[in-house]
C-alpha cells in the first residue's frame, strides 16, 4: 500500500510582473486525510498547485513532498498523482493510448493502463478518442492518469467541476477511500459546499494569501451559531425570547436566534407555553464562515 | 531514462493520425511530380517527345544535366516541407492541447524530453525520407526505364544520393521541432513553414543567384544547404540564365542544416520550453 508523504509549502510566492498571485504561503498537508484547498476563482490555487508540481517556477520559497521538490523525485508518477483543471488531452488520441504514453514516459508497466481505466469506470471506453468524451468522462480520465503510478499523494485541481450528481457521489467516496488507505489527498475547489462532505482539513486562501487553516470543524467556530425557531404565534415566541434575553432577528422562515443552542430555545418556548413549529440549527454556518474569510481577504 | 522518453515520444507520434496522413500526401505528391517530370525529360532525352515541342535542343541532349539524380532528388528538394510540418506539429501540438502538463509531470527533466523529441522526429524524418524516395526513385526509375534511358540505379553515386536524402529529411524534421518550440503557436508555425518553404526561400534563392556576392550568402539558406547535402535539385538547374550557381559541399550543407536545427531548438528551449506551464 502506498504511503503518503507530507506536502510542505514554505514561504512560496509567485509574482507575474507587478501582480503577486501567490503571496508567502506556508502550510503543510498531512497523509491519511483529505485536505480541501479553498478560495474564490483567481485566489491563486491553481498557480500554487502548479508550483508544487514543478510546472510553474516560484518567485521564492519551496514546495516539497517529504522534503523533495517534484523535480528531484526519483519516481514522480509513483509518488504524486496530479489532475489539473485544464483538459490536457489530444482529442484525436484514445484514452488507452493517452495513458500508455505517460506510463511509458514514467517507466510504469503497461498493465496499469487497463487497471486504472477500470478503477475510474472507463474500462468500456478506453478505445474511444478523447475528443468524443463528456466533461465527466474527461475528469475520470484525468483521475485515471493520477492513479497510473499508484502514488501516495494525490493533488486534484477542481475535480468535481462538471461532474453529474452520480459522478460527484462517486468522487466523494473515491477521495475518502484514498485517504483511508493512508494517502495524502489535496483537493482544490472554489466552493466549500462541493467538498464539505469529503474533507477533514481546510486551507483557505484569498488574493494569494493564507486566511485560514485547520480542521473543517474549526470553520464553524468562526461564526456565531444560529438557531431557526418558528411558531404559529410568532409574536408570542418573540416576546418569550426577548424576556429570556436572547438576541434574534426576523427571518423568512422564522426567528433567527444568535449565540444559542436549540435545546435552550426549545426550553424557553416550552416554559412560556408557546407552541413551536420549527426548531433547528442554521446549516449555512460553514459557507458563511468561508465567505466571511474570503471577503476579508478581498477587502484588504 | 532517455530511451523511455524516446519511446514515449514515438507513442505520441504514432497514436494520432497526422503522421500517416502526411506520409500518404507526401508519397502521392512526390510520385506524381517525379513520374510526370521523369516522363517529360526522359521523353525528350530518348526522342519520344519532339524537343521542338518542349523548346529544348536537338534530341538526345539531356535537357537539364543528368536526369535520374534530378528526378530522385524531388524526394527532398520538394518533399522537405513534410518532415518540417511533422516536427512542428509534434511540438506545437503539445502547447495547443496542453499535453505539456502530463508530459512534464511524467518526466520533469525538460531538456531530456526535448532531446527525446528531437531524436524521435529525426528518425521519423528519416522514415519520411524513405517514403519520399519510394515515390521519387520507385516511380521515377520505372518511368525513366520505360523510355529506355539509364536509371543509374547500378551506380554508387545514386545510392549515395539516396543515403544523403534520408539524412536531409531527418534533419528537416528536427528543424521542425526547433521551429515548434521557437514559435509554439500551431497556426503561426504552419504559416511560417508554408510561406517560407513554398514562397520566400525559393524567391530568395533565385534572387541571390544574380550576383556572386549574394550567391555566397544564398547558398547558406536552409533549402540550398539541403540541396547541397543531397547533391542534386531542380532549383540548382532552374536558376536564372547566366546566373551564378554557388553551392556548398555536401557535408557543409549537412552541417548548415544541423546548425539550423540546433539553433532553433536551443533558442526555442529558452523562448518557450523552460517557461511556466500554465
Amino acid at each position: 500500500m502506498p504511503i503518503g508523504a507530507v506536502i510542505e509549502f514554505t514561504n512560496i510566492t509567485k509574482r507575474f510582473g507587478n501582480v503577486t498571485a501567490v503571496d508567502d504561503l506556508s502550510f503543510s498537508v498531512e497523509p491519511g486525510r483529505v485536505t480541501g484547498f479553498l478560495g474564490p476563482n483567481g485566489a491563486g490555487k491553481t498557480t500554487t498547485l502548479r508550483m508544487l508540481l514543478g510546472l510553474v517556477g516560484p518567485s521564492s520559497g519551496t514546495a516539497t513532498f517529504g522534503g523533495l521538490r517534484y523535480h528531484d523525485l526519483p519516481h514522480p508518477l509513483a509518488t504524486v498523482g496530479a489532475a489539473l483543471e485544464a483538459a490536457s488531452f489530444h482529442p484525436g488520441r484514445t484514452a488507452r493510448n493517452h495513458l500508455a504514453i505517460y506510463a511509458t514516459a514514467a517507466g510504469l508497466p503497461r498493465t496499469r493502463v487497463a487497471e486504472v481505466l477500470h478503477l475510474v469506470g472507463l474500462a468500456d471506453h478506453g478505445s474511444r478518442r478523447v475528443g468524443g468524451y463528456s466533461l465527466g468522462m474527461r475528469q475520470r480520465l484525468g483521475l485515471a492518469c493520477t492513479l497510473l503510478g499508484n502514488p501516495g499523494v494525490l493533488v486534484l485541481d477542481e475535480p468535481i467541476n462538471g461532474l453529474d450528481p452520480e459522478g460527484i457521489k462517486w468522487i466523494r467516496g473515491f477521495l475518502r477511500d484514498m485517504a483511508a488507505e493512508g494517502r495524502t489527498v489535496l483537493v482544490s475547489s472554489h466552493l466549500l459546499g462541493e467538498v464539505q462532505q469529503s474533507v477533514d482539513d481546510v486551507i483557505i486562501i484569498a488574493q494569494g494569501r493564507l486566511v485560514h487553516r485547520g480542521p473543517l470543524s474549526s470553520l464553524e467556530m468562526q461564526v456565531a451559531p444560529q438557531v431557526v425557531v418558528d411558531s404559529p404565534d410568532r409574536a408570542a415566541l418573540a416576546n418569550a425570547l426577548t424576556r429570556a434575553g436572547v438576541d434574534f432577528s426576523q427571518g423568512r422562515t422564522g426567528l433567527l436566534a444568535t449565540a444559542a443552542d436549540p435545546a435552550r430555545i426549545g426550553h424557553i418556548a416550552f416554559t412560556a407555553g408557546v407552541e413551536v413549529s420549527a426548531l433547528h440549527r442554521q446549516k449555512k454556518g460553514l459557507e458563511d464562515a468561508f465567505l466571511a474569510l474570503v471577503d476579508g481577504g478581498d477587502s484588504r | 531514462m532517455l530511451l523511455r522518453a524516446i519511446r514515449a515520444e514515438f507513442a505520441k507520434l504514432l497514436t494520432t493520425r497526422i503522421w500517416w496522413v502526411l506520409a500518404v500526401v507526401l508519397f502521392g505528391y512526390i510520385a506524381v511530380l517525379s513520374g510526370g517530370l521523369a516522363a517529360l525529360f526522359a521523353g525528350i532525352e530518348s526522342g519520344a517527345i519532339d524537343p521542338r515541342a518542349a523548346g529544348t535542343g536537338p534530341p538526345g541532349t539531356p535537357p537539364l544535366g543528368s536526369l535520374p539524380p534530378l528526378v530522385y532528388s524531388f524526394a527532398s528538394s520538394v518533399g522537405y516541407v513534410f518532415p518540417v510540418l511533422l516536427g512542428a506539429l509534434a511540438t506545437t501540438g503539445e502547447f495547443r492541447h496542453q499535453t505539456l502538463t502530463p508530459t512534464f509531470l511524467a518526466n520533469p527533466r525538460r531538456v531530456q524530453v526535448l532531446g527525446a523529441k528531437t531524436i524521435t522526429l529525426f528518425l521519423a524524418g528519416g522514415a519520411f525520407g524513405a517514403v519520399a524516395l519510394l515515390a521519387s526513385v520507385g516511380v521515377g526509375a520505372l518511368v525513366i526505364n520505360a523510355f529506355g534511358v539509364d536509371t543509374l540505379l547500378g551506380g554508387g553515386a545514386t545510392w549515395a544520393l539516396i543515403g544523403r536524402t534520408l539524412a536531409a529529411m531527418a534533419l528537416w524534421a528536427s528543424i521542425g521541432v526547433g521551429l515548434g518550440v521557437l514559435v509554439p503557436s500551431q497556426v503561426a508555425s504552419i504559416v511560417i513553414v508554408l510561406a517560407f518553404t513554398q514562397f520566400v526561400e525559393p524567391l530568395l534563392r533565385f534572387a541571390s543567384m544574380f550576383t556572386s556576392a549574394t550567391a555566397g550568402i544564398g547558398k547558406f539558406l536552409p533549402g540550398a544547404a539541403s540541396d547541397a547535402l543531397v547533391g542534386a535539385s531542380i532549383f540548382t538547374v532552374a536558376g536564372p540564365v547566366g546566373g551564378v550557381a554557388a553551392a556548398l559541399d555536401w557535408w557543409q550543407g549537412g552541417l548548415v542544416l544541423l546548425g539550423y536545427a540546433a539553433a532553433a531548438t536551443i533558442g526555442g528551449y529558452f523562448v518557450s520550453w523552460r517557461r511556466d506551464v500554465t
